[in-house]
Protein backbone atom coordinates (compact mmCIF):
# COMPACT_ATOMS: atom_id res chain seq x y z
CA UNK A 1 0.00 0.00 0.00
CA UNK A 2 1.15 3.73 -1.43
CA UNK A 3 0.01 6.91 0.64
CA UNK A 4 -0.03 9.54 3.14
CA UNK A 5 -2.01 9.10 6.08
CA UNK A 6 0.06 7.19 8.52
CA UNK A 7 -1.91 6.91 11.89
CA UNK A 8 -5.13 5.48 10.18
CA UNK A 9 -2.71 2.76 7.78
CA UNK A 10 -0.81 1.49 10.92
CA UNK A 11 -3.79 1.43 13.06
CA UNK A 12 -5.68 -0.50 10.77
CA UNK A 13 -2.70 -3.14 9.45
CA UNK A 14 -1.45 -3.61 6.17
CA UNK A 15 0.90 -5.98 5.49
CA UNK A 16 3.51 -3.39 3.45
CA UNK A 17 3.29 0.23 4.00
CA UNK A 18 5.14 3.02 1.95
CA UNK A 19 4.57 6.29 3.18
CA UNK A 20 4.52 9.08 1.54
CA UNK A 21 4.99 11.93 3.94
CA UNK A 22 3.04 14.35 1.54
CA UNK A 23 -0.41 16.74 1.83
CA UNK A 24 -3.11 14.13 1.10
CA UNK A 25 -3.99 14.04 -2.69
CA UNK A 26 -0.72 13.01 -4.02
CA UNK A 27 0.27 9.18 -3.02
CA UNK A 28 2.29 8.43 -6.54
CA UNK A 29 4.06 11.60 -5.81
CA UNK A 30 3.42 14.91 -6.97
CA UNK A 31 1.40 16.32 -10.11
CA UNK A 32 3.08 16.41 -13.16
CA UNK A 33 6.69 15.11 -11.77
CA UNK A 34 7.27 11.81 -13.66
CA UNK A 35 10.83 11.34 -12.06
CA UNK A 36 9.75 11.40 -8.82
CA UNK A 37 6.56 9.53 -9.61
CA UNK A 38 8.93 6.81 -11.10
CA UNK A 39 11.30 6.48 -8.09
CA UNK A 40 8.64 6.65 -5.61
CA UNK A 41 7.07 3.37 -7.69
CA UNK A 42 10.55 2.14 -7.53
CA UNK A 43 10.49 2.27 -3.55
CA UNK A 44 7.19 0.46 -3.36
CA UNK A 45 8.90 -2.60 -5.78
CA UNK A 46 11.87 -3.02 -3.22
CA UNK A 47 9.62 -3.07 -0.78
CA UNK A 48 7.37 -5.67 -1.85
CA UNK A 49 10.36 -7.83 -2.34
CA UNK A 50 12.56 -7.25 0.83
CA UNK A 51 9.70 -6.94 3.74
CA UNK A 52 9.79 -9.81 5.62
CA UNK A 53 6.83 -9.50 7.80
CA UNK A 54 3.61 -7.86 7.69
CA UNK A 55 3.25 -4.10 9.50
CA UNK A 56 6.18 -3.43 7.49
CA UNK A 57 6.50 0.52 7.07
CA UNK A 58 8.67 2.42 4.83
CA UNK A 59 9.15 6.13 4.80
CA UNK A 60 9.85 7.58 1.37
CA UNK A 61 12.83 10.13 1.65
CA UNK A 62 10.99 12.54 -0.69
CA UNK A 63 9.75 16.28 1.33
CA UNK A 64 6.88 18.07 -0.13
CA UNK A 65 8.90 21.49 0.78
CA UNK A 66 12.00 22.12 2.30
CA UNK A 67 11.53 25.42 4.18
CA UNK A 68 10.42 24.52 7.53
CA UNK A 69 8.08 27.19 8.03
CA UNK A 70 6.28 26.21 4.32
CA UNK A 71 6.64 22.22 6.17
CA UNK A 72 4.50 23.42 9.73
CA UNK A 73 1.84 25.11 7.60
CA UNK A 74 0.53 22.48 5.11
CA UNK A 75 0.65 20.13 8.48
CA UNK A 76 -1.36 22.77 10.30
CA UNK A 77 -3.37 24.24 7.94
CA UNK A 78 -5.16 20.64 6.75
CA UNK A 79 -8.35 20.55 9.38
CA UNK A 80 -7.23 23.08 11.36
CA UNK A 81 -10.19 24.70 14.03
CA UNK A 82 -9.95 28.29 13.36
CA UNK A 83 -13.47 29.58 13.60
CA UNK A 84 -15.28 26.85 16.58
CA UNK A 85 -18.99 28.57 15.90
CA UNK A 86 -18.79 28.43 12.05
CA UNK A 87 -18.10 24.22 12.80
CA UNK A 88 -20.93 24.02 15.95
CA UNK A 89 -23.81 25.62 13.67
CA UNK A 90 -22.11 23.55 10.06
CA UNK A 91 -22.17 20.25 12.34
CA UNK A 92 -25.69 21.25 13.78
CA UNK A 93 -26.50 21.58 9.88
CA UNK A 94 -25.41 18.76 8.92
CA UNK A 95 -27.15 16.29 11.70
CA UNK A 96 -30.33 17.86 10.33
CA UNK A 97 -29.84 17.21 7.03
CA UNK A 98 -29.47 13.38 7.77
CA UNK A 99 -32.28 13.77 10.17
CA UNK A 100 -34.97 15.00 7.05
CA UNK A 101 -33.00 12.24 4.89
CA UNK A 102 -31.22 14.78 3.37
CA UNK A 103 -27.60 14.44 1.64
CA UNK A 104 -25.64 16.12 4.19
CA UNK A 105 -23.29 18.78 2.45
CA UNK A 106 -19.52 17.63 3.45
CA UNK B 1 -0.78 23.42 17.71
CA UNK B 2 2.80 25.27 16.81
CA UNK B 3 5.14 22.14 16.49
CA UNK B 4 9.04 22.88 16.57
CA UNK B 5 10.16 20.02 14.20
CA UNK B 6 8.39 17.99 11.36
CA UNK B 7 6.44 15.21 12.13
CA UNK B 8 3.93 13.18 10.43
CA UNK B 9 0.18 14.09 10.53
CA UNK B 10 -2.03 12.66 12.80
CA UNK B 11 -5.18 12.02 10.34
CA UNK B 12 -7.13 10.61 13.67
CA UNK B 13 -6.50 13.18 15.91
CA UNK B 14 -7.04 15.83 13.49
CA UNK B 15 -10.67 13.95 12.21
CA UNK B 16 -11.45 13.58 15.95
CA UNK B 17 -10.86 17.50 17.12
CA UNK B 18 -12.58 18.51 14.10
CA UNK B 19 -16.12 16.67 14.49
CA UNK B 20 -16.09 17.49 18.00
CA UNK B 21 -15.99 21.04 17.30
CA UNK B 22 -18.95 20.44 14.84
CA UNK B 23 -20.92 18.71 17.97
CA UNK B 24 -19.96 15.10 17.16
CA UNK B 25 -19.69 13.82 20.75
CA UNK B 26 -18.55 9.90 19.91
CA UNK B 27 -15.21 9.49 18.26
CA UNK B 28 -14.89 7.29 15.00
CA UNK B 29 -13.81 3.79 15.40
CA UNK B 30 -11.04 3.41 12.75
CA UNK B 31 -10.41 -0.21 11.49
CA UNK B 32 -7.90 -2.01 13.24
CA UNK B 33 -7.05 -5.96 13.01
CA UNK B 34 -5.54 -8.19 15.34
CA UNK B 35 -4.14 -10.03 12.70
CA UNK B 36 -2.72 -8.82 9.62
CA UNK B 37 -1.69 -11.60 6.45
CA UNK B 38 1.34 -11.27 5.14
CA UNK B 39 3.05 -13.79 2.05
CA UNK B 40 6.63 -13.13 0.59
CA UNK B 41 6.38 -12.88 -3.23
CA UNK B 42 5.99 -16.57 -4.82
CA UNK B 43 8.70 -15.70 -7.76
CA UNK B 44 10.86 -13.32 -8.62
CA UNK B 45 9.07 -9.87 -9.46
CA UNK B 46 9.85 -9.82 -13.28
CA UNK B 47 7.36 -13.07 -13.46
CA UNK B 48 4.55 -11.17 -11.60
CA UNK B 49 1.33 -8.70 -12.58
CA UNK B 50 0.62 -6.15 -10.67
CA UNK B 51 -2.68 -5.10 -10.46
CA UNK B 52 -3.52 -1.00 -9.58
CA UNK B 53 -5.81 0.18 -7.44
CA UNK B 54 -7.64 3.68 -5.90
CA UNK B 55 -9.71 4.95 -3.52
CA UNK B 56 -10.54 8.11 -5.85
CA UNK B 57 -13.48 8.18 -7.42
CA UNK B 58 -13.95 8.14 -11.95
CA UNK B 59 -17.28 9.86 -11.29
CA UNK B 60 -19.56 11.75 -9.04
CA UNK B 61 -21.31 10.05 -7.00
CA UNK B 62 -24.77 9.23 -7.74
CA UNK B 63 -27.64 8.37 -5.30
CA UNK B 64 -26.64 4.65 -4.42
CA UNK B 65 -24.16 2.57 -4.19
CA UNK B 66 -24.39 1.14 -8.15
CA UNK B 67 -21.57 1.18 -10.02
CA UNK B 68 -19.10 2.89 -7.03
CA UNK B 69 -16.84 0.12 -7.47
CA UNK B 70 -15.19 0.17 -10.84
CA UNK B 71 -12.87 -2.43 -12.95
CA UNK B 72 -11.53 -0.29 -15.90
CA UNK B 73 -9.25 -0.91 -18.53
CA UNK B 74 -6.23 1.05 -18.37
CA UNK B 75 -6.00 2.01 -21.76
CA UNK B 76 -8.98 4.11 -20.57
CA UNK B 77 -7.26 6.03 -18.13
CA UNK B 78 -7.71 9.47 -17.48
CA UNK B 79 -8.73 11.87 -14.94
CA UNK B 80 -10.00 10.88 -11.37
CA UNK B 81 -13.21 12.36 -9.72
CA UNK B 82 -11.91 13.49 -6.32
CA UNK B 83 -14.49 15.37 -4.38
CA UNK B 84 -13.85 13.42 -0.76
CA UNK B 85 -10.74 14.14 1.39
CA UNK B 86 -7.20 15.92 0.45
CA UNK B 87 -5.37 18.64 1.10
CA UNK B 88 -7.19 21.12 -1.84
CA UNK B 89 -4.79 24.23 -0.15
CA UNK B 90 -1.79 22.30 -0.42
CA UNK B 91 -1.67 20.64 -3.86
CA UNK B 92 -4.28 19.12 -6.67
CA UNK B 93 -5.31 15.79 -8.58
CA UNK B 94 -5.23 17.09 -11.90
CA UNK B 95 -2.61 14.60 -12.90
CA UNK B 96 -3.70 10.95 -12.71
CA UNK B 97 -0.48 9.32 -12.15
CA UNK B 98 -0.41 10.83 -8.61
CA UNK B 99 -3.21 9.09 -7.98
CA UNK B 100 -2.07 5.57 -9.61
CA UNK B 101 1.07 5.25 -11.29
CA UNK B 102 0.28 4.26 -14.72
CA UNK B 103 3.60 5.10 -16.21
CA UNK B 104 5.65 4.36 -13.74
CA UNK B 105 4.20 0.74 -13.73
CA UNK B 106 4.52 0.18 -17.57
CA UNK B 107 8.25 1.64 -17.39
CA UNK B 108 8.96 -1.18 -15.14
CA UNK B 109 7.60 -4.04 -17.19
CA UNK B 110 9.29 -2.11 -20.56
CA UNK B 111 12.80 -2.29 -18.17
CA UNK B 112 12.25 -5.84 -17.43
CA UNK B 113 11.73 -4.98 -13.32
CA UNK B 114 8.02 -5.76 -13.35
CA UNK B 115 6.18 -8.63 -15.34
CA UNK B 116 2.64 -7.24 -16.43
CA UNK B 117 0.17 -4.39 -14.91
CA UNK B 118 -3.14 -6.01 -14.69
CA UNK B 119 -4.96 -4.92 -18.05
CA UNK B 120 -7.79 -2.88 -15.97
CA UNK B 121 -7.24 -0.63 -13.23
CA UNK B 122 -9.75 -1.04 -9.80
CA UNK B 123 -11.56 1.98 -7.66
CA UNK B 124 -12.59 1.19 -4.19
CA UNK B 125 -14.32 4.56 -2.90
CA UNK B 126 -15.09 4.58 0.58
CA UNK B 127 -18.46 5.21 2.39
CA UNK B 128 -16.66 4.76 5.71
CA UNK B 129 -18.24 1.66 6.41
CA UNK B 130 -16.04 -1.41 7.73
CA UNK B 131 -18.39 -3.40 7.12
CA UNK B 132 -19.31 -2.76 3.49
CA UNK B 133 -15.69 -2.42 3.03
CA UNK B 134 -14.47 -5.96 4.48
CA UNK B 135 -18.27 -7.26 3.52
CA UNK B 136 -18.45 -6.29 0.01
CA UNK B 137 -15.94 -3.94 -1.39
CA UNK B 138 -12.89 -6.14 -0.37
CA UNK B 139 -14.71 -9.40 -1.68
CA UNK B 140 -15.22 -7.83 -5.15
CA UNK B 141 -12.05 -6.24 -6.28
CA UNK B 142 -10.74 -9.49 -4.89
CA UNK B 143 -12.68 -11.37 -7.35
CA UNK B 144 -11.80 -8.91 -10.05
CA UNK B 145 -7.90 -9.18 -9.29
CA UNK B 146 -8.21 -13.40 -9.30
CA UNK B 147 -10.41 -12.97 -12.92
CA UNK B 148 -7.11 -10.51 -14.17
CA UNK B 149 -4.65 -12.89 -12.17
CA UNK B 150 -3.25 -10.58 -10.51
CA UNK B 151 -0.25 -11.62 -8.33
CA UNK B 152 0.17 -7.86 -6.47
CA UNK B 153 -2.52 -5.62 -5.70
CA UNK B 154 -1.10 -2.14 -4.84
CA UNK B 155 -3.16 0.08 -3.77
CA UNK B 156 -3.03 3.86 -3.39
CA UNK B 157 -5.23 5.51 -0.93
CA UNK B 158 -6.26 9.14 -1.84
Amino acid sequence: MVGSARDIVETCGVPRFLFVDYPLGNPCGRPWAAAEQKGLFAQALTLLERAYGPRTTVQAPERWVEDPAEDRHWRENFMAIRDRTALAEAGAARRAAQATGEKPVR
Amino acid sequence: MTTTHPRFVSYIDKSREYYQAQGYEAPYRWATEAAVPFAPLPRPLKSLRLGLITTADRAPRADGREGMLYAQPVASRGAFHTEMFWDRDATHTDDPETILPFAAAEAAVAEGVLGSVSPRFYGVPTEYSQRRTREEDAPAILSWLQEDQVDIAFLAAL
